[in-house]
């Protein structure tokens, strides 16, 4: 059942194509006004600026491209999969989308910085897991919010209240290992951030699982 | 609540009061007389995350069992635990003035509690903007739920990992064990309990209160 909804969503998304496309140049967007507004190139940014602007980008592409994974459904919709899966079902194949798409962004927004303003990593293999530990929180997180505050009358401006104090804890763990990995520290120093960041993860991925039902059911 | 446990609430914070300001207290650097803030800073921090966590057990109760009132003391404790992380705030930043020398000071503790109080307070907005209550109830608990558990590694776990000016971390002098000396711990533990006490009691009045409101409009609706 989990495998169908995850081939629906992607059939979905690559059918009207309109949305993430949206997303993608949400985030080229965001990127080009760092870039200007920093008028980089002219003076570079230091490291810490670099990874704060980075996981900027990040977190509000994030936010709006998760939060159409259930504001924005329609109400029918909503309907007919309450009859044919399992909310379990349902909110697992959303994170499992989200996590594919949040990778996807944080490649993109990793390759337009480099790009545009700078790559300054000396360790991108540490980095690379850290992109791809944190979308799993991100996905996680925000699926359930964003089904939480679809149920609400201004979803989007309660979708960026409610997720950002949730997702903090996630956030300053990801810098504080991206600091690790732009200063090139050896793997041992940042292992406990890791592991941090996997039982930050771990919890998300949980409650959500155990809470959408309760949500689903309104 | 039973009456002796109110008189016993209100004896020790007067009893906190008058020692908190009066007992010796002993002589740190840079500390000096502002350590007395233990009295009142730090319990408020502690009556934040008890009522907050009982606010998170109504709120499972209230998911597991949705026709029992769970979901007013629920919102409730998040109301008063808010006041109390208000306050906290408030007399740490008093304190932060003397000993920091500036109100806000980017520590971690600092940062910790802020975004606490920015979760409860999304918690209203939440419930501010659904109109169905039977919804409101049940999507703001599930908020609870996640948003604590998620809160959980800010307040404990992040400042222990990274340096912090706050007493009791990073070998600042603080409430460690051997510089808490067992005058202070006197008053501590009753300021703790009597602020715990006071606030459960302003719950339970403020529960009844809302029962009744909600009884008065249930007659005028007949």
């Amino acid at each position: 059942m989990i495998l169908t909804l995850i081939q629906k969503e992607f059939i979905l998304e690559l059918r009207r194509k309109a949305v993430i496309s949206g997303i993608s140049l949400y985030l080229v967007s965001i990127i080009f006004i760092c870039y200007l507004t920093f008028s980089l190139r002219q003076s570079s940014i230091n490291e810490a600026t670099w990874s704060a602007l980075f996981w900027l980008s990040i977190l509000f592409a994030n936010v709006n491209g998760i939060a159409k994974s259930f504001i924005g459904e329609k109400k029918g919709l909503m309907i007919y999969y309450y009859s044919v899966a399992s909310p379990q079902a349902i909110i697992l194949s959303k994170i499992i989308y989200n996590v594919v798409l949040s990778v996807a962004l944080a490649l993109m927004g990793y390759l337009l910085f480099s790009v545009f303003i700078d790559n300054p990593l000396q360790d991108k293999g540490l980095f690379m897991l850290t992109l791809l530990l944190s979308s799993f929180g991100f996905s996680a997180c925000l699926s359930l919010i964003s089904a939480i505050a679809s149920k609400t009358n201004n979803s989007n401006i309660l979708m960026a209240v409610l997720s950002f104090p949730v997702i903090i804890a996630l956030l300053l763990m990801v810098i504080k290992i991206t600091k690790n990995a732009l200063d090139g520290l050896a793997f041992v120093e940042s292992q406990d951030e890791l592991l941090n960041l996997l039982a930050i993860n771990c919890i998300m991925v949980a409650l959500a699982y155990l809470l959408f039902p309760y949500i689903w059911r309104s | 609540m039973k009456t002796w446990v109110k008189i016993l609430a209100i004896c020790l914070l007067l009893y906190v009061h008058i020692g908190g300001l009066l007992f010796d207290v002993p002589r740190l650097n840079i500390l000096n007389e502002t350590i007395r803030a233990l009295y009142f800073h730090v319990p408020m921090w502690f009556g934040m995350v008890l009522l907050f966590a009982i606010s998170v057990y109504y709120a499972v109760r209230h998911l597991a069992n949705p026709y029992g009132n769970f979901d007013i003391k629920s919102v409730e404790c998040a109301n008063v635990g808010l006041v109390f992380g208000i306050l906290g705030m408030i007399t740490g930043m008093l304190w932060a003035n003397y000993t920091w020398g500036s109100p806000w000071h980017g520590d971690p503790k600092q940062n910790g509690a802020a975004i606490a109080l920015l979760v409860y307070l999304a918690y209203f907005i939440l419930r501010g903007s659904i109109q169905n209550e039977e919804q409101k109830a049940r999507l703001s608990a599930v908020y609870n739920i996640f948003a604590f558990a998620a809160m959980i590694p800010l307040i404990f776990i992040i400042p222990r990992l990274t340096s912090s000016m706050h007493p009791g971390s990073g070998g600042n002098p603080g409430f460690n064990m051997y510089d808490l000396d067992s005058n202070m711990r006197l008053v501590f533990y009753p300021a703790v309990a009597g602020w715990f006490l006071i606030g459960v009691w302003i719950v339970l009045l403020r529960v009844k209160m809302r029962e009744l409101e909600e009884k008065i409009l249930d007659i005028e609706h007949e």
